[in-house]
């Protein structure tokens, strides 16, 4: 049995605004009976652009007809920009949170949302974008990839409790990971600090004067920094290191680990003689 | 409130007597069966009757009959024994509407190169009999089919099945555990080689299953360790549970007719008037033979989950095979391999009786139904007010 917030299971046993707008002017049509759940959000726009009436039908599980209930609560009164910016998590934070499996439903409501906002500029019923990677359920990649993007996914797991996408017979779960291996790198970039190579230098120098030294000299050994060629760390050994044959095992086991840790992840350290 | 049980393919209540006959090996009589004093030595000779009565219902012998701690252990048992001692036979034949404790096990053992064949139903259920004829080689090292369906209740011709295979040398094996006790088992007149129980859907407490294996068949055993079961499966006896299961035995075998006769007269009564009541609705394997106890009905254009909700809200406690109860996000294998339209697939339900049951409770169900699904197709997009699907 699933573990449902008491908010969640009092939107089920008591649906707000369920039904259909009669004089709607925003319709959004999402789901399907095969995937499980299906919604359709009515809306009722004023000239002004606010949202006067709103109304839903559902074909789904508990937190399915809760998250539609929810959804309609949120909207009403709301001007269409502010619409614009609900997202799935707030329908779920609406409701005092959903367990993660069942995360799909917000983000069902979220697509009835978007389909019924471009119903009501004209647009025609968005066509299908992208390539479709999971069969069973008839999830694109393109939504596979937004989800990721705005849910910070980070694994197939996530990825079915909030796509449904790989929860069918599992063949592509193959292609979820590349999908989200492919948003990772494109965030990564920008969340990783700048680092000029003037500033590696002498981080590295500090780290091992601070970090790295003490515990060699104790030991009568030394080390020194000849040179950083991008993420190449020449270094030298000095004293009781240089002829001591563990010396390749403490420079990449206590060294690396250590500049890894503390100046950059992608270094590798590197014992030249002289 | 209230709780209407109504879902007693997924456990049972405790019979008071098998728990009487239980508490003292639980309290004062404690000891290990293979104890040389009397104490212990005692409590052997009451595990001893268990035996009897657990293998009188199977209509076998008491040393055919090995006690294990569920079904799924029984089921694993069986196959991995099969497979071990078949020389290098690597085919398997099962169905596609197994339970998971074969199902699951037969997609692990393809990954270790074995060959699976899943028999397919058809969309009363019934196991494709010419499927099946053609599937048993010289390579198939052993049968799994299920005797009763826990879904359905639809009962394969498990003996037939099994005589087959018998022709042409193969083991085989059914899960028996929604069967016992509702229709008739006379193993020592069958070509059945193994067959599971699980206690807790026969009025025994859960944690205790048995594993009967006929004579003179080959064995390996699953759990090795101690000499208990003569050896076929190690680790001290679970004591009160098997003289609570050899209690349970003998009471359905005493029950059997009632199943046969009360439970099923109420069980045709709910099924009748909720499809009567009911418009798009129907009954999955509803023409094929079913368990006494069983009915598992469609509702279209509705989901599951939410009418077991709606019905929690009342007491009743009964079973879906929609996605959202199955723990995956696709409806029921078996009503999948049915071939039930999505449309009736997400909104089945299970009710599975017991000689608890009464009447009343019948009638309880019969009025609270109704309304429930109602009140779902006024929020489904796929139902409209003349009954008709868009």
């Amino acid at each position: 049995m699933w573990e449902y917030t008491d908010k969640v299971k009092e939107h089920f046993l008591n649906p707000r605004n369920a039904g259909e707008v009669e004089d709607a002017n925003a319709v959004g049509e999402v789901g399907s009976m095969a995937c499980g759940d299906a919604l359709k959000l009515t809306l009722k726009v004023t000239d002004e652009g606010t949202i006067e009436d709103a109304k839903f039908q559902t074909f789904g599980c508990a937190s399915a007809i809760a998250s539609a209930s929810a959804l309609t609560e949120l909207l009403k009164g709301k001007s269409l920009k502010e619409a614009e910016k609900v997202t799935n998590q707030e329908i779920a934070d609406y409701l005092g949170g959903l367990p993660k499996e069942k995360m799909h439903c917000s983000v069902l409501g979220h697509q009835a949302l978007e389909a019924a906002l471009s119903n009501y500029k004209g647009e025609a019923p968005k066509e299908q974008e992208g390539e479709i990677v999971c069969e069973c359920f008839g999830v694109t990649d393109v939504e596979i990839e937004k989800a990721i993007r705005e849910n910070s996914l980070s694994s197939v797991e996530e990825v079915t409790n909030y796509t449904k996408a790989g929860g069918g017979c599992e063949t592509c779960h193959d292609t979820i990971r590349e999908l989200i291996a492919k948003v990772r790198d494109e965030e990564a970039p920008a969340k990783r600090p700048k680092l000029s190579n003037i500033r590696k230098i002498k981080m590295i120098e500090e780290t091992l004067e601070r970090e790295i030294r003490p515990s060699l000299q104790q030991d009568g050994g030394d080390i020194e920094l000849i040179d950083v060629i991008g993420n190449r760390v020449l270094v030298a050994t000095r004293g009781a290191c240089a002829v001591c044959k563990a010396s390749e095992l403490t420079l990449t086991h206590l060294v690396e680990k250590t500049l890894r840790e503390m100046v950059w992840p992608e270094l590798v350290v590197e014992e030249v003689t002289e | 409130m209230k709780t209407i049980y109504m879902d007693n393919n997924a456990t049972t209540q405790v019979a008071t007597e098998v728990l009487e006959a239980m508490l003292p090996f639980l309290t004062d009589r404690y000891g290990n069966p293979s104890s040389a004093y009397l104490f212990g030595g005692q409590v052997a000779r009451n595990i001893r009757d268990a035996r009897e009565q657990t293998a009188a219902i199977l209509g076998a012998f008491p040393e055919e009959i090995i006690f294990t701690s569920c079904g799924s252990e029984s089921d694993n048992t069986a196959i991995m024994s099969a497979l071990n001692t078949g020389k290098d036979k690597m085919h398997i034949v099962t169905s596609r509407v197994e339970h998971p404790a074969v199902k699951v096990l037969c997609n692990e053992l393809t990954k270790q190169g074995y060959r699976v064949t899943e028999i397919p139903v058809d969309k009363e259920g019934r196991l494709d009999m010419d499927r099946y004829k053609e599937s048993l080689t010289p390579d198939t090292a052993i049968v799994s089919l299920m005797w009763a369906n826990n879904e359905t209740g639809v009962i394969f011709p498990v003996e037939r099945a099994a005589q087959m295979a018998r022709d042409r040398g193969i083991l085989f094996h059914t899960d028996a555990v929604q069967a016992v006790g509702k229709i008739p088992i006379d193993l020592q007149n069958s070509a059945i080689d193994m067959l599971s129980i699980s206690g807790h859907k026969l009025h025994a407490p859960k944690g205790i299953g048995v594993l009967y294996v006929r004579k003179g068949t080959k064995f390996s055993p699953f759990l090795i360790g101690g000499h208990q079961e003569r050896g076929r499966r190690g680790g001290t006896e679970n004591t009160a549970s098997i003289i609570a299961l050899g209690k349970a035995c003998e009471l359905a075998a005493n029950r059997m007719e009632e199943e046969n006769t009360k439970v099923k007269a109420l069980r045709d009564k709910l099924e009748r008037e909720l499809l009567r009541q009911i418009p798009n609705s129907r009954v999955n394997g509803g023409g094929s033979e079913r368990l006494p106890n069983t009915t598992n009905i469609s509702f279209e254009s509705i989901e599951g989950e939410s009418i077991l909700l709606l019905m929690d809200e009342f007491g009743i406690c009964a079973s879906s095979g929609s996605a959202c109860t199955s723990g995956s996000l696709q409806p029921s294998h078996v009503l999948r391999a049915m071939g039930v339209p999505f449309t009736m697939a997400h909104g089945s339900v299970r009710f599975s009786l017991s000689v608890y049951n009464t009447e009343d409770e019948v009638d309880f169900v019969i009025d609270k139904i109704p309304p429930i699904i109602a009140r779902l197709r006024e929020l489904s997009p796929f139902w409209r007010q003349e009954g008709q699907v868009c």
